[in-house]
């Protein structure tokens, strides 16, 4: 598994230095599957940008493998690929294998290599017939696996997941849940859905910008509970 | 979710879908320059004739053409009835004439053409320009989400109306541009953020 360490880590709102988003933060992430919950607002997306250098921190340093990701910004994002809530501002060529072969510009391969090894990975995703649809008329669970399918595309070390479930039906959330937890990439998943986090190896609870729990997950989910009731 | 043909990539096997992107981009761009330069009514419904024509060659669907050309057509309406009530019929049918064949052509070509090969082509014209510190693939990927934005923008105009309409505001212009410029720019950050996290704008 890749080595995730943040070092007094914070991040304040962009334009203003005296809003705290992050408070201090410290961690070390090396387990298989980690969670994020908390409420809105509470700062776990805002750590899950952290990773992929989405974000910058405005105070201490975010490493993965021993690389900043303020520096190495690049060669990080090779390493963590991003998933997002909305797969509609992920999606940004016009049709599906497009999408994919977009991610597999930086391998250099030639664009007709590019285009067949697009549509082998839609493939694997159950979505090769889909190869020159417009995403406009995928559904909702097709768009989000095709946008985690253009993030595997280049075969990244950790996924981050933002909330790729929320804006899914059940079927569709158990379908990128299954396939979220049956990856071989380290993953580090943002989610409101507790019975997610509990199939995690790992669970942070945040709580206004700070870390409230860190530990077992069921253990966290009950202590975020308890937080929403009290 | 509406999808447009604007925009809008269509396979197909026809003679246009396999003519390869740099003769198709030139004549596009030849067929605006003689819009522009050829006046008079009979010269526009020659070019409206000649894109009609060719938009039935390139097969990408009547029904979704005309779709992707109805806020087009409610323009060139729209210009067409002041130019015939300030000038007269002949100026009024060159303007809507050159907008409806201009709009019609651009739609053929993007609906004929893989968004790679545009990216492509673009990068490949643009290659000069390196040594004046211009990066064509960078140049190339603006252009191919220019075109990818249309049909987003149309979504986010057509939800944005309905959102409007259901708070019974649909003749106030404030509850439809104002949420419409925001969700623009929005989907623009979004897609900027999009592009860093694969990294796309790294290379």
């Amino acid at each position: 598994m890749a080595q995730i360490v943040l070092d007094g880590v914070t991040v304040t709102a962009p334009g203003d230095d005296e809003t705290t988003i992050l408070g201090e933060t410290s961690l070390r992430l090396t387990e298989r599957r980690i969670a994020l919950i908390g409420g809105n607002g509470s700062g776990k997306s805002t750590l899950a940008r952290l990773l992929n250098g989405l974000t910058a921190p405005a105070t201490g340093s975010v490493r993965v493998d021993d690389l900043d990701t303020v520096r190495d910004g690049a060669a990080v994002r090779r390493r963590v690929g991003f998933v997002f809530t909305d797969p509609d501002s992920q999606l940004v060529m016009p049709t599906c294998a497009e999408d994919v072969a977009l991610s597999l510009r930086r391998t250099r391969l030639p664009k007709a290599e590019r285009r067949e090894r697009a549509v082998e990975i839609l493939g694997t995703y159950g979505l090769a017939h889909l190869a020159d649809v417009s995403v406009h008329s995928l559904s909702g669970g097709q768009k989000q696996l095709l946008a985690v399918a253009g993030v595997l595309a280049t075969d990244p070390d950790v996924i981050v997941a933002d909330e790729p479930t929320t804006l899914l039906d059940l079927h569709n959330t158990r379908r990128i849940a299954d396939l979220l937890f049956g990856l071989r990439q380290q993953v580090v998943l943002v989610t409101h859905d507790l019975e997610l986090a509990t199939r995690c190896d790992r669970a942070l609870v945040l709580a206004g910008g700070v870390i409230a729990f860190d530990g077992d997950p069921a253990e966290a989910a009950a202590s975020y509970r308890e937080s929403v009731s009290r | 979710m509406t999808a447009s043909l604007l925009g809008m990539y269509r396979p197909g096997t026809t003679v246009v879908h396999r003519l390869a992107v740099g003769p198709k981009l030139a004549t596009l761009a030849a067929f605006a320059v003689a819009v522009t330069l050829l006046r008079g009514p009979w010269s526009a419904l020659c070019f409206l004739a000649a894109a009609v024509a060719v938009a039935l060659w390139a097969r990408i669907g009547v029904r979704a053409t005309a779709r992707a050309m109805r806020p087009i057509l409610f323009l060139a309406t729209v210009f067409a009835g002041f130019q015939l009530w300030r000038v007269g019929w002949p100026l009024a049918v060159e303007v809507a004439g050159d907008l409806l064949s201009l709009v019609l052509l651009a739609v053929v070509v993007t609906a004929t053409t893989p968004t790679d090969d545009v990216i492509d082509a673009i990068t490949r014209a643009c290659e000069p320009l390196r040594r004046f510190g211009v990066d064509p693939e960078r140049v190339a990927l603006a252009i191919a989400l220019m075109m990818r934005a249309v049909p987003d923008i149309l979504d986010i105009a057509s939800q944005t109306r309905d959102a409007a309409k259901a708070r019974g505001l649909e003749r106030d212009p404030r509850a439809l541009l104002v949420p419409l410029a925001l969700r623009t720019v929005a989907r623009a950050r979004a897609t900027g953020d999009a592009l860093a996290a694969r990294g796309i704008v790294d290379d």
